[in-house]
């Protein structure tokens, strides 16, 4: 800040492995992976490849393998993220006045974040079996124990594509509900009470309490949060490779898709999605890093 | 805030404007009533996310002619060990090999987070706030998106399949969020004063980092030292990109228990407890830091 190599030359030189191994592992593979998919190299085979131009993205987005992939990326991700953040949302509003046993709830409300999805993705596969009736299996075996047999359901193996990725989106909502929870709680207990004081002693009522004083003081993190889970979402691949196994186009998302095109070699076609599925999250991501930057430098 | 939202809310008003020694209302502005009703919904939301581990605890103690549709939902018959014998047998090599993986990995990517967030906290230069920005990227990109040449490279580095390249790899793309928590915990606990002073006194940077900041960089340590360990261990992703079947870490081990033609319930449930021990364990012991670690997690938590 000084302008004086002494003073910042050290800071300097510290950063420059990580920017350097960064620099190449993510900047320049992105590169590579970006220029792969500009070429026709569609085995697994080495050697020069013909560049190709945008062919590969134009066919991707001719094709409705990939639009049924993308389209169901949309309702994962609108599906998932609503849901986690009105659970999350909701058990922090229960919790944060603080009710007996409040560490027992917020442990366990947290603990699936602990687990992997390739866990929870065995069990929840089990638990979301979709036959019905004397047969039913799963959940829907519990709705029959029940006498709530109007709630079974196909799961993820028919009816409409609501349907199909809302249940891919039940288990990561039960496991990423808690994260929410705890993200919100902090947020609760960082607003100073002499607000919450001020605002009673003028009357307000809970509702408006809520509504105009404490919920505001929530927005950056409910933005967190959305940024959070929106990136989450659109990387979702071992959940759905756990639930359904990889080959279902009924739950193909873009990583699973690019996994498949893999396994057939087709280098070039895969990269092409790897980078059509960064664009994405670039697009959600970028702007949040920028926001937070300049705000931190504000400080 | 006008009047009229008072009045739309008629109810929660009047609740509040009584005084709070009032008998029913709690110090918080609550009724007894509106807190019995919290009460009641938190254990019901507790059932929906402990419910599933019940099926799972009791079916990985079945024999297989006790795991029908019929009986899913009750108590074994007789209670077994053997899925659980069955599982571990398929799983304790990828156990060992995740445990081989998941610790250096945390450990070393923890180390460089320290040294990163201190200068990008506290010894800043000119253009840290791009590097920085530089760096945050990399924790949000979809790995899919560097994956190929990622392994391509490993090849031509000829690092040794399995364990070593998975260490690699997830320290590289650890660092970015091990700067991030390390920034933001030094941000607030370190008081710029201090490294001031500590300039004037000559100080260099080695020595500002082992006398001031290593000392008090205790539980910076243990929450990215969790963050790592659990996600590592619960990678899936470069485990299937970068390694096979018989050297990869237990996520791979797992879906090859639980996946196939034939496949057995019971030791796939019990499997799936077995892979979840170290986290659990890790988040039951230091669980006040795990929750830490999940708030540094965000970027402004």
């Amino acid at each position: 800040m000084h302008g004086r190599i002494r003073t910042w030359g050290p800071g300097a030189l510290v950063l420059l492995p990580t920017v350097l191994l960064l620099g190449y592992f993510v900047y320049g593979l992105i590169a590579w992976s970006f220029n792969t998919s500009l070429t026709n190299r569609h085995t697994a085979r080495k050697g020069p490849a013909d560049y190709v131009g945008f062919e590969n993205y134009g066919h991707l987005f001719g094709e409705d393998r990939f639009l049924n992939s993308l389209k169901n990326l949309g309702v994962l991700t609108v599906a998932f993220i609503v849901g986690t953040l009105i659970f999350g949302l909701l058990w922090a509003l229960l919790l944060e006045k603080g009710v007996p046993g409040e560490s027992i709830f917020r442990s366990i409300y947290l603990f699936p974040m602990a687990i992997s999805m390739i866990a929870s993705g065995v069990v929840w596969g089990w638990l979301l079996n979709p036959s019905q009736g004397a047969d039913a299996r799963g959940l829907n075996r519990l709705f029959e124990i029940l006498h709530l047999n109007f709630l079974e359901n196909p799961w993820w193996t028919a009816g409409s594509r609501w349907t199909t990725m809302a249940s891919i989106a039940l288990p990561a909502i039960w496991q990423l509900s808690g994260y929410i929870m705890a993200l919100f709680l902090a947020g609760f207990r960082g607003i100073p009470p002499e607000l919450r004081e001020a605002a009673r002693v003028d009357g307000a009522s809970e509702f408006k309490l809520y509504r105009h004083v404490l919920f505001p003081q929530l927005s950056p993190i409910a933005l967190s949060a959305l940024i959070i889970l929106g990136h989450m979402s659109l990387k979702l691949f071992d959940l759905i490779y756990a639930i359904t196994g990889p080959n279902q186009f009924r739950t193909e998302v873009p990583a699973i898709y690019m996994w498949n095109t893999l396994l057939r070699s087709d280098q070039a076609k895969a990269a092409a999605i790897a980078i059509v599925l960064l664009a994405v999250v670039a697009v959600l991501v970028i702007p949040y890093i920028a926001y937070t930057v300049r705000q931190e430098s504000e400080e | 805030m006008s009047v009229d939202v008072a009045a739309a809310t008629g109810e929660a008003a009047t609740a509040v404007r009584r005084k709070p020694q009032k008998r029913g209302v709690i110090a918080d502005g609550s009724t007894r009533r509106s807190r019995t009703v919290r009460y009641v919904l938190l254990l019901l939301f507790l059932l929906f996310v402990l419910i599933p581990v019940y099926v799972v605890v009791i079916t990985s103690f079945k024999n297989s002619a006790d795991t029908t549709a019929a009986r899913q939902w009750s108590l074994p018959q007789t209670w077994t060990v053997e899925p659980w014998r069955k599982a571990w047998d398929v799983l304790q090599p990828y156990m060992i090999r995740s445990l081989s993986l998941a610790i250096p990995a945390a450990i070393i990517s923890s180390m460089i987070g320290s040294v990163n967030g201190f200068v990008l906290a506290r010894w800043r230069f000119p253009g840290a706030n791009i590097v920085f920005a530089f760096i945050l990227f990399g924790m949000f990109i979809p790995y899919q998106a560097v994956m190929l040449p990622l392994r391509t490279t490993f090849t031509e580095l000829d690092v040794t399949r399995g364990v070593p390249t998975l260490i690699l790899a997830h320290c590289i793309y650890g660092i970015p969020i091990c700067t991030l928590i390390f920034r933001n915990y030094y941000a607030t606990i370190v008081p710029n004063e201090i490294i001031e002073s500590a300039r004037v006194d000559g100080a260099g940077l080695v020595q500002t980092y082992a006398r001031i900041i290593l000392p008090i960089s205790m539980s910076g340590f243990v929450v990215t030292l969790i963050w790592q360990f659990t996600s590592v261990w619960n990678d899936f992703l470069f485990a299937l990109f970068l390694t096979q079947q018989d050297n990869g870490p237990v996520t791979l081990g797992l879906a090859a228990l639980a996946g196939g033609q034939k496949v057995d319930y019971a030791a796939s449930m019990a499997g799936a407890l077995i892979t979840s021990f170290p986290t659990l364990l890790v988040y039951i012991l230091l669980g006040r830091w795990f929750i830490g670690g999940l708030m540094a997690g965000a970027l402004k938590g």
